[in-house]
């Protein structure tokens, strides 16, 4: 298989990923899309990994695994902090700037 | 070349006078500053300041004198070699080979570097021989003998203080100049003499005829000073130097052009014409008489006037090489011309004057002309010798007048209104007078006869026929203007303010002295028969009618030496002291004086003799009580009355100075307002406006659009860049995710293509 | 059955295919969907495809993590957050921001970059046949003794976030 089969792989979830974040309002629905980044970057190193032969990339695409996790965690704690407070998670409502 | 350094030609060293004889003028120049500054609170209002710096200077003087007199006494015992001879021009020295007494000394010059500009230094210093130390003793010695008698005659003048302030500067100029080592401090000397008799002539400005009269001094003198910057810018350009010895030696070395010599001469003597009232500048010292007594006595008759002959003495090598004087021949020059014209015109002008000190005036005029008539017939020894007894009894004939109108004639000068048959009730003054007029007259054996006849003897001598003549002529008529005066004034019955009156109001409007005087004891003045003026002080030797004993006190001083000044110089006696002491002076080789006859003197003596009787017979015809046929001859005859008027009129030269004045200087002055008020004043009015209307557009435009508009400008940018950019701080998290990652976007871009 | 070796290899080339497929689609769905559970199910798809692809590349054990935790535990993280921040359920028309045009050209520019690099970069680079699977012996090997380092900071990060978001959503 030629490599670049996972590696446009992994750029076309990054870029949907990257639209996401751009184009949502709701939080929950942003961190879902830095998920899908997460992701796409894992492809990335995995497949890489296989290309020279050692396990690096393995070992890293573990941690990002496990720090996705705990940043979904935290991430969500503070959006539910936030809904409590006011009363929305739109982002579009969620700014104080004046313009 | 003299050496300008501190003594060193000369090997040994002049005493401590000789070198510091240059304190003498500096001394009354402090006293000047002192008195401006706090004289007017001292318990003399300053005139003691005055006082004793002018007798600190004659202690330094006569000290000078003495040192001076014992240099030339060595020079004279070692002739040949000796150091004090070395160093003087050739042609002194060969005066000092003809005659033993007549040896040359060296003078102790000193000079220090005033400043420098472009090349050219300018120096201060002393040059002391024997015609400065002379000069320093009179001046100082008559300054003050004038200022002890001024405590008295200016008492209670509204400008006291001034007055003391402006005669100790004037004592110190007139010594500045007389001690300068160079033509650039001699010209500094003369004039602050110059800016000093203006201020002192027009002491009682208030008059309009003081201010006027003090003018027309100052402007006279000043025509007469172009001369002496022309001639010193022609001297220095020719010989380089300012140095009065410098110029002295480059005149007879030989070098110089006889055409410069010629033209430096003729613009040096219109200064001395000037200054010393000669024809045709004559006219300011009559005028002068406005200022008080003891200015006239010591500024214009025997100091300030002697200026111009001062100068004459002093250059005698320029003047005698560039007029060649003396020279094989010549009859006539410049000099003794107008020495004579002066010596006639101004004794004619004293016969028609009523005011005593106008004839003084004249008479001064006169004797200024003889000086001059000697300097031109090369008799220098003489007429220095003349400067100095002239001074002695012009002096004070000049204060007997003052002291005449401060107590006999009730302060007017007038002579036939106001005195009369004073000798009785003023003996001293009277006596006084008589001796100075005797000497003025060239009685023998007076001071006045040796010097004097001397200058008529040279003119003969050194073959200069005409001015013999004239000197002649001129001693018949000063003693017959005198004995007119000596009439009118202490002889015949008491007229007007001599008899008690009220004083007329004198004829010319100029004697105002008394001004301050009447203010002062006004109420006194009602009754004159009360016992003692007690508003004046107390008569000298308890003499009702005399004057005070400090008016007094000089006339008799100043009488004695009238009398015996004369013996210094005594040829009849074979007594050559003066000429001993002074001669080396004279740097260039002048005839030697004949020996004395008596016989020679004959036609003097008997002119004066004739001079006398015939004015004495006039004068008690005219003036006297009786009928006489000679009354009013003037007023009956009309061409003596044309003749009369044509002298009391000063030859019309006053309307034709003022016609000439008025005639150029007018279409100027006016000429010039025209321009000032049209022209400049309308640039000026110009520039302004157009300033004004320049800083009106530029405000307009430039400062409101220009420089509001940019900052401005700079303000709406900075806004509008805010405000384009305010809404990357939205506070959006997907816009700050868009940007981050587009920006990531372009970099990663950026990077690939620098890296392919 | 025994397959041959190439046909291994198309095998491989058309289940990658068929997965990726539909990883895209339902990414896609995550960002497009206006329903907010049917996006957090797509990225259940979107990790479960994940998983697969990653035994493709024969990591087997990160891709038995992957379903563990990914689709285990943090899908049912946001699932929850989705139930407590009340989204609205059902057909929600307002998940889209203001500003969503602008995700367009950023994204197309990041894709547009990132192919022309790997097409450029990595043409014709074959993986190896067959495929070394990556033993989880190595794997551990790796964690404790190359990357030791990382893997206790990464301890601390998990504790900092549990007890971060046990204080941040806690009730006061």
């Amino acid at each position: 298989m030629l490599i670049n089969n996972f590696l446009l792989l992994g750029a076309v979830l990054f870029c949907i990923g990257v639209y996401g974040v751009i184009a949502r309002k709701n939080a929950v629905l942003v961190l879902m899309s830095i998920e899908l980044i997460l992701n796409s970057v894992n492809i990335n190193l995995l497949a890489f990994d296989q290309l020279w032969g050692n396990v690096d990339g393995n070992t890293f695409a573990l941690y990002i695994i496990a720090v996705a996790a705990g940043e979904v965690g935290v991430g969500l704690a503070m959006v539910l902090l936030i809904y409590r407070n006011r009363k929305t998670i739109s982002l579009d409502e969620l700014s104080e700037m004046k313009g | 070349m003299f050496a300008a350094d501190e003594g060193s030609a000369v090997v040994q060293s002049a005493g401590w006078f000789l070198e510091h004889a240059w304190l003498i003028p500096v001394i009354p120049a402090i006293a000047f500053a002192l008195i401006i500054l706090i004289g007017k609170r001292m318990p003399m209002k300053g005139s003691e300041i005055g006082i004793v710096s002018m007798a600190a200077s004659l202690v330094l003087a006569v000290g000078t004198t003495y040192q001076w007199i014992q240099r030339v006494g060595d020079a004279v015992g070692s002739q040949e070699g000796s150091a004090l001879t070395r160093g003087v021009t050739g042609f002194a020295r060969t005066l000092g080979e003809g005659g033993g007494e007549h040896a040359a000394v060296a003078p102790v010059i000193k000079s220090w570097t005033w400043w420098q500009s472009g090349g050219v230094e300018f120096g201060v210093g002393q040059h002391i021989d024997g015609l400065a130390v002379m000069m320093l003793l009179l001046v100082t010695f008559i300054s003050l003998l004038v200022q002890i008698y001024s405590l008295e005659y200016v008492r209670g003048d509204r400008r006291y203080t001034h007055f003391f302030a402006a005669i100790t500067l004037f004592s110190a100029g007139m010594l500045t100049m007389v001690l300068a080592e160079n033509m650039v401090q001699l010209i500094l000397g003369w004039e602050i003499m110059g800016v000093t008799s203006f201020l002192l002539i027009g002491h009682w400005w208030e008059e309009r005829a003081n201010s006027e009269a003090a003018l027309k001094a100052f402007w006279t003198v000043r025509v007469g000073d172009v001369g002496l910057l022309v001639g010193t810018a022609i001297v220095f350009g020719s010989s380089g130097t300012f140095s009065i010895a410098g110029i002295n030696e480059w005149a007879v070395g030989g070098e110089a052009s006889k055409t410069v010599l010629l033209w430096a001469s003729v613009a040096l003597f219109i200064a001395c014409i000037g200054k010393s009232g000669q024809f045709p500048l004559h006219t300011w010292l009559p005028d002068a008489m406005a200022g008080p007594t003891p200015v006239s006595s010591l500024l214009h008759s025997s100091t300030m006037v002697v200026a111009g002959v001062f100068l004459v003495a002093r250059l005698y090598p320029l003047f005698h090489t560039g007029l060649d004087i003396n020279l094989a021949g010549q009859h006539f020059n410049l000099i003794a011309v107008i020495g004579g014209i002066t010596i006639l015109i101004a004794a004619a002008l004293a016969f028609v004057q009523a005011d005593i000190k106008k004839v003084l005036a004249y008479s001064t005029v006169s004797q200024l002309g003889y000086m001059m008539m000697g300097l031109g017939v090369g008799a220098w020894v003489p007429v220095v010798f003349h400067i100095f007894t002239h001074a002695f009894f012009k002096c004070c004939l000049f204060l007997c007048a003052g002291s005449v109108a401060h107590t006999g004639s009730h302060h007017s000068f007038d002579m036939k209104n106001d005195m009369g048959g004073l000798r009785k009730r003023m003996p001293i003054t009277f006596w006084t007078w008589m001796i100075s007029t005797a000497a003025l007259c060239g009685v023998p054996f007076f001071s006045g006869f040796f010097s004097k006849d001397e200058i008529i003897d040279a003119a003969k001598h050194n073959h200069y026929t005409t001015f013999f003549v004239v000197g002649l002529v001129g001693a018949f008529m000063t003693t017959a203007y005198m004995t007119r005066a000596t009439y009118l004034t202490f002889f015949g019955k008491a007229r007007g303010a001599a008899a008690g009156e009220h004083a007329h109001t004198d004829l010319h409007g100029e004697h105002d002295e008394a001004f301050d005087a009447h203010d002062a004891h006004g109420d006194v003045h009602g009754a004159h028969g009360e016992a003692g003026p007690d508003h004046h002080a107390k008569p000298a030797f308890g003499i009702a009618g005399e004057s005070p004993m400090l008016l007094v006190a000089p006339l008799m001083i100043l009488a004695f030496l009238a009398l015996v000044a004369g013996y210094l110089n005594a040829a009849p006696f074979h007594i050559e002291k003066f000429h001993e002491w002074v001669g080396s002076a004279v740097g260039v080789e002048v005839p030697e004086a004949a020996t004395f006859e008596w016989v020679n003197a004959i036609p003097s003596i008997v002119l004066v003799a004739l001079g006398f009787v015939v004015s004495l017979w006039l004068s008690k015809e005219v003036f006297g009580e009786a009928d006489s046929k000679l009354k009013g001859l003037t007023r009956r005859h009309r061409a003596l009355g044309a003749g009369h008027t044509f002298l009391v009129k000063k030859y019309y030269l006053d309307d034709l100075y003022d016609g000439i004045v008025h005639a150029v200087g007018y279409p100027i002055a006016k000429a010039a307002y025209w321009f000032n008020q049209q022209v400049i004043d309308r640039i000026v009015d110009d520039v302004g406006v157009g300033g004004k209307r320049t800083g009106e557009w530029v405000y307009r435009n430039i400062d409101q659009r220009v420089v509001d508009g940019a900052v401005n400008g700079s303000g709406i940018a900075a806004n509008s860049a805010g405000e384009a950019l305010r809404p990357l701080q939205s506070g959006k998290v997907n816009q700050y995710g868009a940007l981050l990652f587009g920006a990531a976007a372009v970099f990663a871009l950026v990077l690939v293509i620098v890296n392919t | 059955m025994m397959l041959a070796a190439t046909d291994i290899q198309i095998a491989q080339n058309i289940g990658f295919g068929i997965i990726a497929a539909v990883m895209i689609v339902a990414a896609l769905k995550v960002v497009t969907s206006r329903n907010v559970v049917h996006a957090a199910l797509a990225l259940v798809v979107v990790m479960a495809g994940a998983a697969a692809q990653y035994l493709l590349l024969a990591a087997e054990f990160v891709a038995v993590a992957q379903v563990l935790v990914y689709v285990g535990a943090v899908m049912v993280l946001f699932l929850f957050g989705i139930m407590l921040t009340r989204a609205k359920l059902g057909k929600d028309t307002d998940l889209n921001n203001k500003n969503w045009g602008l995700g367009i050209p950023v994204a197309l520019l990041m894709l547009g970059v990132m192919v022309w690099v790997l097409v450029d970069g990595f043409e014709d680079t074959k993986l190896a046949e067959p495929r070394p699977p990556v033993s989880t012996a190595a794997i551990s090997d790796s964690i404790f003794t190359v990357y030791l380092l990382p893997f206790w900071a990464l301890s601390f990060v998990l504790l900092a976030a549990v007890i971060g978001a046990i204080v941040l959503a806690r009730k006061d």
